[in-house]
């Protein structure tokens, strides 16, 4: 498979980390839910594309779910969610965007230098994927700290997955086990997240994670 | 196939599912206890017959330890939480259907707990505590006020990011084993890993051990990202505090000893414990200092339960037999005394109606044997004789000192800090005069007693049984 593979596989792991870039500057929260879409799309072609040439079966299972689950069902959930809160508006964020893009270039730059020189003896695909994995994570973490909204938070989460699963499908043979298994903590995470929504909407007619820090406990009870 | 290991993880998983669908509340309690003491049973099957390790289940000294730990504080707690959850079903806080869930969600959590100690391949380990995250989120989450749903959340946030990075530490680990062990499930198994560990790439352990210790390290409380756990202790139910702080962290630091044992297998791989005294100090130092500015008393002892890890990490970081020997000591006595003490303070918010500490004065003149069962436990937990953990700490100092003298300072530091913080809270918790109404006690003080009375013969005379498995242990752990 040679070369092909290689470039592929190498394409489709560069364009997560593209759009793990993207997520962290959008504005609104609809975009903000379809890049992620956009990147569990991505997420299952690498996965199918590794299954194909590592010749493991059992990735285009996971292609399958990263494809049905969080390429369609939970953005199109999410979008129902907003839809029927009523919150359409931009969502506020720590940083401003040119220094969460900075802080970005930077962490990629950092998880280039944590994994390349490693892996002496495992292919150069195995480390570059792993190294665009961890770029995608840094990222997700990066996303997570420096929204202030809930939905973005849990856009943050689920992007985060993405990368683990990254770099679960980008080492030769890691068992079924593991990523079936994200597959599901992702899916039951979504559960209760989507109970904390509603908890969050009826005691606080917003879903903006700030209003929660009033009730730090130790304040004024 | 069905020996000893099977039974203890089918046991909770079997009540689990069961309790779900049990309705009348005392019933569900009663069931609740039956399903730990069963629990229990099973475990201490394990000391007289152990069962055979396969690719899936491990079960040696080190586990059974805790896996025995585990069940027994699962079961007193269960016992405390019959008599805490009446009482709360009388004042109205708990809906039958969230009580329900209650008592499921309390055998899941005992099942996750089991299935982390005795898993032996690293991915279900990995879900095990996902798991054990999962429904504990839930748990706190209970009551649904605001700060119960605010600390479920940040809960949700913190621990979820910690074991993704975990599980990014656990792909990487098999990505070291996968060029000797070849593609498959052996490169998780741990086990197998142990004996092939010296001829994995060390700068590959090194890095995967980064992720695994920040990872699991999230769970067992260790600063930086401690701050999900005051949150969730004070929120929850108190039965679920005393399983946080009993149960949880231990499991958690369980996980990152066994990566550590990997690492010390490999000769050239960085020397795990360094990273684990930096951290375990300064968990140490801050908890001590946050001590002092609590005014609620949950959070308090939780953040008691925080510079404990930190005491307890440190030891393990030292390494070598006498700390290692402390180590294990001070995780079952630690475990042993904060959920004593989870109990005592669950019934004197209860008695009090309140979980200020201004608001809970004088407890051994409102309730005596109350009052007094707490005095001991923080007696016991601040490290003084003739309690168990007096006798760890003082290990856990001198072994420092005979290691490296200079690290025994902070060290030092940290235990006085946090014995200060402690004492003061004491005085006004227990004496004075008791302010605001109080209500009689209804329920039974039992397993706080049997805690405290263990806390206590530990401390006083160690079976030498006992001592010899502790010594084998700690030589495991290397």
């Amino acid at each position: 498979m040679g070369e092909i593979g290689y470039d592929v596989a190498h394409l489709l792991g560069t364009s997560i980390l593209l759009v793990s870039f993207a997520l962290l500057y959008q504005r609104r929260l609809t975009s903000l839910i379809n890049a992620f879409a956009v990147q569990s799309v991505l997420l299952a072609a690498a996965a199918a594309w590794q299954g194909w040439i590592q010749a493991s079966p059992h990735l285009y299972l996971t292609a399958l779910i990263a494809l049905v689950l969080k390429a369609v069902v939970i953005p199109v959930a999410l979008h129902r969610i907003i839809a029927r809160l009523g919150i359409h508006r931009t969502i506020e964020r720590v940083l401003g965007v040119a220094s969460t893009l900075a802080l970005a270039v930077g962490l990629v730059a950092l998880s280039l230098a944590l994994v390349l020189p490693l892996a002496g003896e495992a292919a150069a695909l195995t480390r570059e994927d792993l190294a665009l994995a961890l770029s995608v994570v840094l990222l997700a973490l990066l996303m997570m700290i420096s929204r202030r909204n809930a939905i973005g938070q849990v856009v943050g989460f689920m992007s985060l997955e993405n990368g683990l699963i990254l770099a679960a499908i980008g080492v030769k043979g890691m068992p079924l086990v593991v990523e079936m298994s994200v597959a599901f903590a992702v899916m039951v995470a979504f559960i209760i997240f989507g109970v904390f929504f509603f908890q969050i909407r009826e005691r606080f007619d917003s879903l903006d994670v700030q209003y929660l820090e009033r009730f730090r406990g130790e304040g004024d009870r | 196939m069905l020996n000893g290991a099977v039974l203890v993880l089918l046991v909770p998983a079997l009540f689990a599912g069961l309790l779900l669908l049990v309705k009348p509340e005392r019933l569900a309690a009663r069931l609740n206890c039956v399903g730990s003491a069963l629990t229990l049973a099973a475990a201490l099957s394990l000391i007289v017959s152990r069962p055979q390790s396969g690719p899936t289940l491990l079960v040696d000294d080190f586990n059974v330890y805790l896996v025995v730990l585990t069940a027994f504080v699962g079961f007193t707690t269960s016992l405390f939480s019959a008599g805490y959850i009446a009482d709360e079903v009388r004042s109205g806080r708990l809906t039958p259907l969230r009580l329900r869930f209650y008592h499921a969600m309390f055998q899941a959590f005992l099942f996750t707990m089991l299935l982390a100690l005795l898993a032996n391949n690293l991915g279900l380990l990995w879900v095990a505590v996902e798991g054990a995250t999962l429904t504990t989120v839930l748990m706190v989450s209970l009551y649904r006020t605001p700060a119960a749903i605010e600390a479920a959340w940040k809960y949700f946030i913190l621990c979820g990011v910690g074991i993704a990075l975990a599980l990014f530490g656990t792909i990487l680990m098999y990505l070291a084993a996968q060029p000797v062990l070849g593609s498959g499930a052996a490169g998780m198994t741990w086990t197998e890993l142990l004996e092939v560990a010296a001829e994995v790439d060390p700068r590959i352990l090194n890095l995967a051990f980064i992720f695994l210790l920040v990872g699991y390290g999230t769970k067992v409380g260790l600063a930086p990202l401690n701050a999900w756990l005051p949150d969730a202790h004070a929120e929850g139910p108190t039965p679920i505090s005393a399983v946080l702080s009993g149960l949880l962290l231990n499991v958690a630091l369980y996980a990152v000893l066994r990566f550590k044992m990997l690492l010390a297998a490999n000769g050239a791989a960085m020397a795990p414990g360094v990273l684990m005294t930096v951290m375990g100090l300064g968990t140490l130092l801050l908890a001590a200092l946050m001590l002092y500015r609590r005014r609620d008393v949950k959070r308090f002892f939780a953040y008691s339960s925080i510079e404990q890890m930190g005491i307890i990490t440190f030891a393990f970081g030292l390494g070598g037999p006498l700390a290692n020997f402390a180590g294990l000591l001070h995780m079952a006595l630690h475990s042993l005394t904060k959920s004593a003490i989870f109990f005592a303070v669950g019934h004197a918010i209860h008695a009090k109606g309140s979980q200020r500490i201004a608001d809970i004065t004088g407890l051994t003149v409102s309730h005596p044997a109350l009052g007094w069962s707490l005095l001991l436990g923080i007696v016991a937990i601040a490290g003084l004789p003739p309690f168990g953990l007096f006798m760890s700490e003082w290990m856990i100092v001198s072994g420092t000192v005979g290691a490296s003298p200079w690290l025994a300072l902070p060290l030092v530091l940290g235990l006085l800090l946090g014995f200060g913080a402690l004492i003061l809270r004491a005085q006004s918790l227990c004496f004075g005069a008791p302010a605001g109404d109080s209500r009689p006690l209804q329920a039974s003080l039992a397993p706080i007693y049997v805690h405290l009375l263990l806390v206590a013969a530990i401390g006083l005379w160690m079976p030498a049984p006992l001592v010899a498995w502790f010594h084998s242990v700690a030589r495991l752990l290397g």
